[in-house]
């Protein structure tokens, strides 16, 4: 073709024309295949009935003082601690320059809810489960929960203070229904 | 491959097909007369028994998954039923098993073999990309099969590794949840780990084939590392190399036989014969064997990079592992513009052959590094540092070794031909 087109009258004008369809379709096409892969690709998120099972109800009656419990939240351990005064006053008096996740106790509880701590118990470096919630488990140095994979200690406010972790431990949405049971979700 | 020359058979059938489909015709000239250097050593058998692994994983692997069953509340209990109660369901199970990491031994030597005897050079770049590509889809693979069990390692092993992908900045959540189909590992990630790990070996076996044909273009590298000149330099690769391959093969599956009946759990980890349990993480996440030495450069990186002087972190100590850990294979693919020397193989190149030595060394003890706690001692080493030291090599060995290598390495006169080589070698040692 490349050859025999040179000789052809309306050269120039049918090969922009040619391009210029040429690239619309090609767009079309590319477009289209963009929008029959979205369903494909979406179908691999989370499906209705997964999300549907994201609220947890948690009565906390039952926690005394210095004690945690674990409670499952769309697959994942949820920590609930009933802090004691010492380990809210530890929380508290941290020098935040030391944090390499900088944030204040009272941006992780809920206000005037300081004795209730809510995380999600699942490292932010790798996802192990750190140890800290039997009473006779490590808490790490920091008190809080100690991660044994590698080495990730967390304070009271389940903050991260030492090791490979980047975050402290996520504070899952929560809210107090009544003041002895709380939605998780 | 169609329009090529015919061969003519004697067999009236074999003739008639080979008329329409030259299937018999392609066979005659690939594996039969296909002209192979002569000089090949025992190191040019792990292909084809790479080959043979790969059949026997789809073929073991097509007749378990007829007995499991991919739900969380019964997978675990599935494959423990094939391995009592389904006839010879053990022995499939088993060689399935052992097969994966008797499947890794055999590519390990043969990436190896091709290093050593520089074959990912000019003309084999793509041969090499390809092969590079087929690692990666059975890390994949297998990454996905040692879900399948269910048990507390599969578990937490997979949690692990797909958390890696958090690590990526700004998409790296969304991406996780994407690949879990939930928010942890879950029935939607099991299920779809069976899909994937059933596909998968499907995709390796057409990649092989591509990987195959490359090799059919530019022709086997050899233990001299240069091309044969003629018809005195090759012999036909039937009998000659089916005869050796055959034999090879046997004396690997007799090793591996040993393991499969008698050793069957050796290369495995006893917490994976405890279902998952997504409350209690085991003290100590080890992942199978073939992947200790990336596992090892992962966990190498500590420490976060950023701009000195500032709090400004650039890459976190997380990300960091991560991209460490799949740039140590990034740089297996782009080896060939790495290494430009024009020897090929390491017999005539005795610098490259005493780093490449090392290299071997340093990548197996990563692999002991990588079976280690984070907090364990070498003679009196923090593990982290010996982690930190071979990753260094590991790097330095491509990026800075043999770069260096290149314009410094005279290396030693190459044989005329590999007629001559052999000539000289069986009167030196007559
Ligand atoms: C590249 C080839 C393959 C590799 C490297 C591979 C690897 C693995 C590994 C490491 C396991 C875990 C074994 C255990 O600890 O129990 C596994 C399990 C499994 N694989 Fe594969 N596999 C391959 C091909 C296949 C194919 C083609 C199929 C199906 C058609 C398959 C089906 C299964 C099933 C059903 C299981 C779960 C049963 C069990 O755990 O033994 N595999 N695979
Ligand atoms: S997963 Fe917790 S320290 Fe790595």
């Amino acid at each position: 073709m490349a050859a025999g087109s040179k000789s052809i009258d309306h050269d120039d004008e049918g090969e922009t024309r040619r391009d210029f369809l040429f690239l619309t379709a090609g767009s079309f096409g590319a477009v289209g295949a963009g929008v029959v892969a979205w369903p494909f690709v979406s179908s691999m998120n989370p499906a209705a009935d997964t999300l549907a099972l994201s609220t947890t109800e948690v009565p906390l009656d039952k926690i005394p003082k210095g004690q945690s419990i674990t409670v499952m939240w769309q697959g994942k351990p949820v920590f609930v601690r009933h802090r004691t005064d010492k380990e809210i006053e530890e929380a508290r008096a941290v020098n935040q320059a030391e944090l390499s996740d900088k944030q204040d106790d009272s941006e992780r509880i809920k206000e005037n809810k300081d004795e209730w701590l809510v995380v999600v118990g699942i490292c932010t470096h790798l996802g192990c489960v750190p140890v800290g919630q039997k009473t006779s488990q490590s808490k790490g140095e920091y008190g809080g929960w100690f991660c044994p994979c590698h080495g990730s200690h967390y304070d009271t406010s389940g903050r991260i203070r030492k090791g490979p972790a980047p975050k402290n431990l996520a504070v899952p949405p929560y809210e107090f229904l009544s003041d002895t049971l709380i939605k998780i979700g | 491959m169609g329009s090529g020359e015919r061969v003519e058979f004697d067999n009236k059938v074999v003739n008639w097909i080979d008329e329409r489909l030259p299937l018999f015709t392609l066979m005659q000239k690939e594996y039969g007369v296909f002209p192979t250097p002569r000089n090949f050593n025992y190191f040019w058998n792990f292909g084809a028994i790479a080959m043979f692994m790969l059949i026997a994983m789809i073929a073991t692997g097509i007749f378990l998954a007829m007995n499991y069953t991919p739900h969380v509340d019964m997978a675990f209990d599935s494959v423990e039923r094939i391995d009592r109660d389904v006839n010879w369901g053990w022995m499939l199970r088993d060689i399935h098993m052992n097969g994966g990491s008797f499947f890794f031994i055999a590519v390990y030597i043969h990436i190896f073999r091709g290093m050593y005897y520089g074959s990912y050079k000019k003309p084999r770049e793509l041969l090499w990309i390809l092969g590079v590509v087929i690692f990666l889809l059975m890390m994949a693979t297998a990454f996905m099969g040692y879900v399948l069990p269910w048990g507390q390692m599969s578990y937490w092993g997979a949690t692990v590794i797909t958390n890696l992908f958090s690590a990526i900045p700004f998409v790296g959540d969304s991406i996780v949840t994407l690949l879990w189909g939930g928010f942890s590992i879950d029935n939607p990630t099991l299920n779809r780990f069976f899909a994937l790990h059933y596909l998968m070996p499907f995709v390796i076996l057409a990649v092989v084939f591509l990987h195959v044909w490359a090799l059919h273009i530019c022709g086997s590298n050899n233990p001299s590392g240069i091309e044969p000149k003629g018809k005195q330099d090759t012999l036909p690769f039937h009998p000659y190399y089916t005869m050796k391959d055959t034999f090879g093969l046997l004396v690997f599956l007799v090793i591996f036989c040993v393991f499969v009946f008698y050793a069957p759990d050796y290369l495995g980890h006893p917490d994976n014969y405890k279902e998952a349990n997504a409350l209690v993480t085991p003290a100590h996440i080890v992942p199978e064997w073939y992947f200790l030495p990336f596992y090892a450069i992962l966990r190498a990186i500590t420490f976060d990079i950023g701009i000195p002087f500032t709090e400004i972190t650039i890459i976190s100590a997380k990300l960091g592992g991560v991209i460490s850990m799949f740039g140590s294979i990034g740089l297996l693919l782009i080896l060939p513009w790495l290494d430009t020397h024009p020897i090929r193989s390491a017999r005539y190149r005795p610098k490259y052959k005493f780093f490449l030595l090392v290299f071997l060394a340093v990548f197996c003890m990563l692999g002991y590094v990588g079976s280690q706690s984070a907090d364990a001692v070498f003679f009196g080493l923090p593990m982290t540092l010996i982690g930190i030291l071979c990753t260094t090599y590991y790097y330095g060995f491509f990026l800075v070794i043999i770069p260096w290598l290149n314009n410094t390495e005279k290396g030693k006169d190459l044989p005329k031909s590999i007629h001559d080589a052999v000539l000289k070698t069986e009167r030196e040692k007559a």
